[in-house]
């Protein structure tokens, strides 16, 4: 076959839209733009976790700043939640970590409320105030023996 | 009576070992001449055309209509429970994770692995790889390397873009026939995707998927009887093999994925 620029210029095209479409992929999609990770973690321990997975983003009013690193349980047998946040981060030592759900059904995520104390939390300290999961069966479960206690209450009088 | 079948079984074992070690040869010869000089670069552009290019239109329409198809059908079930707003990541996810890399890879088979393996047997048929070997030129070589290596090339980028047109075929049925939010569509399926476990995957299963597909197209072609229903023997086995190749492995790749 001899040569044909027209060919090679069709191959070069076509070249360029599936490196684009796999660019656009991997990045936008993917979400690989964010750089794993951010240089400052932080460790929070909570009680209840509910369905709290690693790579879960942190927020602090709704902008990601992190992620969840790791999940472990430590000698308590609390959930010991590592953060990997922005390094550029300056967060108040005592700062909140709450546990919330995105939307009714949505996914979960947690949530960074800074405090007020001038000190910045470092790479390896611990966040003191944690709020955990509301586990909604749990809250059902309370509801239900709540009420039934009253009846019986009423009952009784 | 039991000893003619069991020496049949014994047999069909063999020949079955046997093809399973031609083949492992055949790839190792396609791998020795791919790294070594000439590059035949002028080659593998040209099959890179035919494979990928002339493959452009029907991979583009077939993920168009493959992500309309989606939208509706994941819009019908997901409004029966209030949840039309995640059709994004069910429309991305079968996508990515699943239909991109095994569609592309069959119609890439009926499109392109077809043509290949009866190009290769007609040229076997009418003694032009022959001729090739008294010119003292390697046919592996100078055939059979650039096409294995143009799919293997190619099939991730059709892909690629078989996935996007789907995102698009999606939005257009769920944003503009439907009446869902762009954003909500675009975001939902932005945030469901994660590169390490849907993109990382789809990727995975194409280059698999192309590896065999080039293997089977080209060893199937080389190795076809010089005849002519030699010929139409190549086409067809490589279109059932290589079909019932990719679906295979896209299970055993996904069970190994989540492992």
């Amino acid at each position: 076959m001899q040569p044909s620029p027209i060919r090679d210029f069709i191959v070069g095209l076509f070249v360029l839209a599936g490196l684009g479409a796999l660019a656009y992929l991997s990045i936008q999609v993917g979400g690989l733009s964010y750089k794993g990770p951010g240089g400052l973690e932080v460790i929070a321990s909570f009680d209840e976790i509910g369905g709290l997975a690693p790579r879960a983003p942190v927020a602090i009013s709704g902008v990601k700043v992190g992620q969840v690193a790791r999940i472990e349980l430590d000698p308590q047998l609390r959930a010991r939640v590592t953060l990997d946040l922005d390094s550029s981060l300056a967060l108040p030592v005592d700062s909140t970590a709450s546990i919330r759900t995105s939307g009714l059904l949505g996914d979960q995520f947690i949530a960074l409320e800074p405090g007020a104390e001038e000190q910045l939390l470092k790479s390896g300290e611990e966040i003191e105030f944690t709020e955990s999961a509301l586990s909604i069966e749990r809250l059902i479960g309370k509801f239900v023996n709540n009420a039934g206690l009253d009846d019986d209450e009423e009952k009784k009088k | 009576m039991k000893a003619p079948a069991i020496s049949t079984l014994g047999l069909r074992t063999l020949e079955l070992v046997g093809h399973l070690g031609r083949v492992a040869l055949f790839l190792s010869h396609i791998g020795r001449v791919a790294v070594k000089k000439p590059y035949r670069l002028r080659r593998l552009v040209n099959e890179v055309f035919d494979s990928g290019v002339l493959s452009l239109a029907i991979v583009c329409l077939a993920g168009a209509t493959v992500g309309a198809v989606l939208g509706l059908q994941g819009y019908n079930t997901l409004t029966r429970f209030g949840a039309a707003g995640s059709l994004g990541a069910v429309v991305g996810l079968s996508l990515v994770r699943e239909l991109g890399p095994v569609l592309t890879a069959l119609l890439v088979t009926g499109r392109a692995g077809s043509a290949m393996a009866a190009e290769i047997a007609s040229m076997v048929t009418t003694g032009q790889i022959d001729g090739l070997r008294m010119m003292s030129i390697d046919p592996v070589d100078f055939v059979v390397a650039p096409k294995a290596l143009a799919m293997l090339f190619v099939l991730p980028m059709l892909s690629a873009l078989f996935i996007v047109f789907g995102f698009f075929g999606g939005y257009i049925v769920g944003v503009e026939l439907l009446g869902l939010d762009g954003g909500t569509y675009l975001s939902s399926l932005e945030n469901s995707i994660e590169f390490h476990d849907d993109v990382a995957q789809s990727l995975v299963k194409s280059v698999v998927f192309a590896a065999l597909v080039g293997t089977i197209a080209t060893y199937r072609g080389f190795h076809a009887e010089p005849t002519s229903a030699g010929v139409s023997a190549a086409t067809t086995g490589t279109v059932v093999a290589a079909s019932l190749a990719v679906l295979l492995f896209d299970y055993v790749i996904t069970a190994l994925w989540s492992v």
